[in-house]
């Protein structure tokens, strides 16, 4: 019973959005592919919502919940154009390896 | 119950993440995202933001990553050659993240006056009434502008992603 | 109620529920092949058991007795994920879906819901656009262009309707003032269908508008593009064969059960009947659950009696005809309704 009553403490929830964060850095450092290296970006941006929404909830403030709901729409603006980037340079490229794609000028 | 629920989808959120590193495969990666990103909707949950939950679902799982999908879908893109990254990353960049994770660490469990999740309880502390109330009250009276900001902001996007993909007309002659 | 009592009786529903819903699509078919066979003017299957009754029965051993043909060339882990999305995304969406009165049950127990939650309509929306998963990964993993270019319609479609399907249920949410499904109909309910928010709340051009893009959003006739069998032989599921197949099959017909479920929730006044408010109410338990249950039903399966009209009356659009009509007609309508019905709350 007192397994179903237990509380989590807030540090957890922040715990795990710092190790989400890292894993996110992580790959962005070691992902070779462009789409993959934008995944890991936006896996940044969850991690950091996470820790938005627990602060929400330790201070009972609804500014973080707002924060999150506007780091979520400019989250979907930026994949509509990162994402069209990614096309346009797929097809002068024709590679997505972040280490094919090294010059300034076509 | 909540511990459960909190270890059960904490784990999966790592376990997804993690996996988007291991998979070589671009869809492969973007599923696992997507698994992170809906157990992250059931952490909001437990933590009382159910408006946010289902708006994780709805923006970020359905249609950020139905729009990455397509993007690897239409572009066919094959597997990658696994690297360790550039010797820079290699030096600078996984003591650095390492650092991070530390300091983060130790800060979170050092901090004083952080509390404890109660199953149940949202920002306005009762049972029973929606926090969406609240939400859209502060989102419409005070911060009325910066949302009316975020909505051209997307416009701009919008048409920034069609400009940006569409192509040239003699592009296309030129194939032909 | 004690723990154990409320997760026993929660058991019991979820598996009525389920057990009811599974059947409700194999009738669907049938009901689909013996209506679209009146249409094109022939009997539909009428062989197997009183009026070919016993169908559903054989065509699912059927499928489940036919070779399991896994292709050389698909992506086997997500070739054999798909279809559990896909039927798993079409099964889920029932269990916020009231069908009855909240206050029948013993103990004060939610008898006629599986979950009451306030965001209840969200989550509907939400378990929708998961769906787009199971099929554009079907049409990838399959490795076969017909399938590929199924799968890229599907998601295409799927994303441009969402907008229209969204849009055009914000003007119910603005009448009612709440995402709750139940207290959407309880709105709705006060004067029979006078006050359901087709007629009296002025919605109908939201329904409309609802119609329109829950056809794209199910794949059904006149959108069903992803699957045009004529132009790619069969679409996102050409490769998939035996028990994955009747998976797809069942999802798209949980599909339509669900979007007729919504449709009779937000826009037809429920599991509440159109005279409701001139019938004296019963002391009778029994007498109102069944009345209620019988109302929802019957309205769900009016809806759908009209998808399988439209499935034998409208020829297939085109795919830029499609892509405009979401784009250039439905989204500016849905707009245009959203803002009539604000205009005319505000003036109230």
């Amino acid at each position: 019973m007192s397994l179903l009553q237990h509380d989590v403490p807030i540090a957890w929830y922040l715990l795990l959005s710092a190790a989400l964060f890292s894993l996110g850095v992580v790959g962005f450092l070691i992902k070779r592919n462009l789409i993959t290296v934008f995944m890991s970006i936006e896996l940044m941006l969850n991690a950091v919502n996470l820790s938005f929404v627990a602060f929400a909830y330790q201070w009972h403030q609804v500014r973080g919940q707002i924060f999150v709901f506007f780091v979520m729409m400019v989250a979907a603006a930026e994949a509509a154009v990162g994402l069209a980037i990614i096309i346009a340079v797929f097809r002068v490229r024709a590679t997505l390896a972040v280490d094919r794609i090294d010059l300034m000028k076509l | 119950m909540h511990l459960i629920l909190f270890f059960l989808f904490a784990g999966l959120c790592l376990a997804g993440a993690i996996n988007l590193l291991l998979q070589s495969h671009p869809i492969n990666s973007a599923l696992s995202l997507i698994v992170v990103m809906t157990s992250l909707a059931v952490l909001y949950l437990l933590l009382g933001a159910e408006f946010l939950a289902i708006a994780q679902i709805i923006v970020y799982a359905g249609a950020v990553m139905v729009l990455f999908t397509f993007v690897v879908m239409l572009l066919n893109a094959g597997r990658e050659e696994r690297t360790l990254g550039s010797h820079a990353a290699a030096r600078i960049g996984f003591p650095a993240v390492v650092a991070i994770l530390a300091v983060l660490a130790t800060v979170i469990l050092r901090a004083q006056g952080l509390g404890a999740v109660h199953l149940g309880e949202g920002l306005t502390n009762s049972h029973g009434s929606s926090n969406l109330v609240v939400l859209s009250q502060v989102l419409f009276h005070e911060l009325l502008l910066p949302f009316e900001v975020t909505s051209v902001l997307i416009l701009v996007a919008i048409l920034g992603a069609v400009a940006l993909a569409r192509r040239d007309d003699e592009e296309r002659t030129a194939e032909k | 109620m004690t723990i154990l009592a409320f997760v026993l009786w929660s058991f019991a529903k979820v598996v009525v529920v389920t057990v009811v819903l599974l059947m409700g699509i194999a009738y669907t078919v049938l009901l689909e092949r013996k209506l679209v066979g009146r249409i094109q003017n022939r009997w539909g299957p009428s062989r197997v058991g009183p009026f070919g009754l016993l169908q559903p029965l054989v065509d699912g051993i059927k499928s489940f007795l036919k070779e399991d043909l896994i292709p050389a060339a698909v992506y086997r882990p997500v070739y054999l994920l798909a279809p559990i999305i896909a039927l798993g995304c079409a099964l889920i969406s029932i269990a916020v879906i009231p069908f009855g009165e909240p206050d029948i049950g013993p103990h004060g127990f939610d008898l006629f819901e599986i979950s009451n939650i306030n965001v209840g309509l969200l989550v509907i929306l939400g378990i929708t656009s998961m769906g787009v998963y199971g099929v554009a990964l079907a049409g990838w993993s399959s490795n076969n262009k017909y399938s590929l270019l199924g799968s890229l319609r599907s998601s295409a479609q799927m994303i441009s309707y969402e907008l229209a399907l969204g849009l055009s249920l914000v003007g119910v949410v603005l009448r009612a003032g709440t995402l709750n499904l139940r207290a959407i109909v309880e709105q709705q309910a006060t004067a029979g269908f006078a006050t359901w928010n087709i007629f009296g709340g002025l919605q109908f051009l939201g329904f409309l508008i609802y119609l329109a893009a829950a056809f794209a959003e199910t794949n059904r006739s006149p959108f069903d593009l992803p699957e045009a069998e004529s132009e790619l032989t069969g679409g996102y599921h050409t490769e998939y064969s035996s028990m994955k197949f009747a998976m797809f099959f069942m999802a798209e017909y949980g599909n339509m059960i669900n979007v007729g479920c919504v449709a009779t929730l937000l826009f037809l006044g429920g599991w509440t009947g159109p005279f409701e408010n001139l019938i004296p109410p019963s002391d009778n338990v029994f007498f109102n659950a069944a009345l209620s249950l019988f109302w929802f039903v019957l309205k769900v399966f009016c809806f759908l009696c009209l998808y399988v009209w439209v499935r034998g009356t409208l020829p297939r659009f085109r795919y830029d005809q499609l892509m405009n009509f979401g784009w250039r007609v439905l989204l500016p309508l849905a707009i245009l309704n959203i803002i009539g019905t604000s205009l005319l709350l505000a003036y109230r």
